[in-house]
């Protein structure tokens, strides 16, 4: 990756402030610097929802320790170790491609390629990111677009979510192939008797 | 086979409301506070009774496990802390749990506390897990609302208050540890073992790590009894089980079952089958990628609980059930875990940060076949001095898959090496 550019300064918008004191809430006094992960966070969906890039510079991690007390290097140790927290910015949609083994059985090669290529031809909408294991296996092969899960991939079903980016659109997350969460294709073979009036003994 | 009347998640598949009213409708929270009631020893003797092995990978006693926690406080509180940071390869069961039964969880961890002693619990949901943390968020919101959690929750007289802290990928923060220093806003990095957790965890006070399934099956153990929990699967793997099927069969899902049911029996009544027919398996991992692979000989008869499988040499792990079929190139498929528990090595210990690149490595060049014989035995060697070497157990887990390949594959890496040289020679002679 290349040296991002960083920016002179950063500062908390309005609407981000206001989600400060639930997040400092969460832990015990005197425990604030258990929010660096959630204030890293909100630092990097405040520059998604400015710059329509989603990343972390350097002065707002400074604002983070700032705002906890703690020393910058701390901040700046969480930032580098958690993977979620981009050090440079990415596209305003950012493929996260899962490789491992269950989504590799079951073709994300296929994925990959489509999403490489769509970052290749279409640089300032798409970057793309190998990633290990996203926790969806009987789904695979899955891909993560900034935050939805798109399962059930083939190489086509990926390029017509790509295009479907591409022409503005906001295609619906979850399975592309019709399935209903992690049921098997064709429905399930359990839980036919559970509507919720036929259960008493529990 | 376990019947529906048996199954403990029943909106496993998101096909009923996943908020309270339907939650209720499906008997979740019902007679709460009558069971909290029972008392702190009654609660934990109950969980202790049913069996209920920790459905996060390892397969340790909850209700024993609970036991561990201080009866009287000397000053500190308590925290129940829920692992929700599911990250192993082929196990996505939690998210299921997060995102349609947020509410099992929700109480579960009501009565946990109950039991143990703590009035506030930290649920570590992985950063992944956007949409299973707003309606885990949305679940924890409305109980709030209505009292069922809070100061007198549930009108018991008992506080219980619920934090969710969101993970942000790092595979390492499932190792209990590493996620306790990760919620105290550090580095995902475990911590030496003793001191453990119910005597010094979370903001150094006693605190019990479980994980999501095991909490979540807590309200309906303590509702129908131990004896109906324990009269399910085999003696010592009780109850019931989440299982993760993927990779090569024709239909992959998550399905609840009766633990010790037989591995083939789960594919080819849940998932269809393995592609091409049972006679085309080539091998399957049983229990998420850290456990040793298992040859189809032994998936032929092998059932599906934790002393079963360790007898198999492999392990239950989290019953994720990664199968491939006879088209697999399973060197290849090995190597990709081995690249996997090298990223997400936190690089505390030399032998886990040194050991799993070296190990990526080797396995690279031997999807090719571009090694020596004699280096399988080094690569075997190299497993030992990081298995049992490290803080935590990611070293093992990035051991074992290489050695299970070894011991049931080895002829397989034999040929490649073989074919990789035969070929190389040709190509010498025709120069």
């Amino acid at each position: 990756m290349s040296v991002p550019v960083q920016p002179d300064q950063f500062a908390f918008d309005e609407k981000s402030s206001a989600e400060i004191p639930s997040i400092m809430a969460r832990y015990p006094q005197g425990k604030q610097a258990s929010a660096v992960m959630p204030l890293l966070d909100l630092a990097q969906r405040q520059m998604a929802r400015v710059t329509g890039r989603a990343w972390v510079p350097r002065v707002a991690m400074d604002a983070v320790a700032d705002l906890i007390g703690v020393p910058k290097i701390r901040v700046y140790e969480i930032a580098s170790f958690y993977t979620m927290f981009h050090l440079g910015p990415v596209g305003p949609n950012h493929l996260q491609v899962c490789t491992t083994t269950p989504c590799w059985l079951r073709g994300s090669d296929a994925v990959h390629a489509a999403c490489r290529a769509a970052a290749d031809t279409d640089p300032d909408l798409f970057t793309v990111e190998e990633v290990e294991c996203l926790g969806a296996c009987v789904n695979a092969p899955v891909l993560m677009i900034n935050d939805q899960l798109y399962e059930d991939l083939d190489g086509e079903r990926t390029e017509a979510v790509l295009n479907a980016i591409r022409r503005g659109e906001k295609p619906e997350p979850g399975s592309t192939a019709g399935r209903h969460g992690s049921a098997p294709e064709g429905g399930p073979t359990t839980l036919f008797a559970t509507d919720a009036s036929e259960r008493t003994d529990a | 086979m376990l019947s529906d009347k048996d199954r403990i998640f029943t909106n496993l598949y998101g096909l009923h409301d996943w908020r309270l009213r339907g939650a209720r409708a499906r008997g979740d929270w019902d007679g709460t506070a009558a069971i909290i009631a029972r008392g702190r020893d009654a609660i934990v003797e109950e969980v202790k009774a049913s069996g209920l092995r920790g459905r996060g990978g390892a397969g340790f006693p909850t209700g024993l496990k609970w036991s561990f926690m201080p009866k009287q406080s000397d000053g500190r509180p308590s925290y129940l802390v829920i692992n929700a940071d599911e990250g192993e390869p082929g196990t996505c069961k939690d998210r299921d749990i997060l995102r349609y039964d947020p509410h099992k969880l929700i109480e579960g961890c009501l009565l946990a506390g109950a039991g143990m002693g703590a009035n506030a619990a930290y649920i570590y949901v992985r950063g992944e897990f956007h949409q299973e943390y707003r309606n885990l968020q949305a679940a924890i919101d409305e109980a709030y609302q209505a009292g069922l959690i809070g100061t007198n929750a549930c009108r018991s007289g008992f506080d219980f208050d619920i934090h969710v802290h969101r993970g942000a990928g790092a595979y390492i923060c499932g190792e209990e540890s590493a996620l306790l220093e990760s919620i105290e806003g550090k580095k995902g990095m475990p911590r030496m073992k003793p001191p453990f957790p119910a005597a010094i965890g979370l903001y150094g006070c006693p605190t019990t790590v479980n994980n999501v399934e095991t909490i979540a099956v807590v309200p309906t153990i303590l509702r129908r009894g131990a004896a109906w929990f324990s009269a399910l699967g085999r003696p010592k793997n009780t109850g019931t089980k989440i299982f993760c099927i993927s990779g090569h069969v024709n239909r992959p899902c998550n399905v609840e079952e009766e633990m010790g049911i037989p591995l083939r029996d789960l594919i080819e009544k849940h998932a269809g089958g393995v592609r091409g027919g049972w006679d085309n398996l080539l091998a399957i991992i049983p229990g998420g990628s850290s456990v040793p692979v298992l040859p189809k000989s032994i998936c032929d008869s092998v059932l599906m609980d934790y002393d079963s499988l360790r007898d198999a040499r492999s392990g239950l792990g989290t019953a994720a059930v990664i199968v491939m079929d006879r088209s697999t190139d399973l060197i290849r498929a090995i190597a990709r875990l081995s690249a996997f528990y090298k990223h997400e090595s936190c690089g505390q210990c030399t032998p886990c940060r040194e050991g799993t690149g070296w190990m990526m490595r080797v396995m690279n060049r031997l999807v090719e076949g571009r090694a020596e014989i004699a280096e399988i035995d080094l690569l075997e060697q190299v497993t030992r001095q990081v298995e049992g070497h490290t803080i935590c157990a990611l070293g093992d887990a990035a051991a074992w898959p290489i050695q299970g390949l070894l011991r049931h594959f080895r002829p397989m890496v034999e040929v490649r090496i073989a074919n990789y040289h035969s070929r190389d020679t040709r190509r010498v002679a025709a120069e």
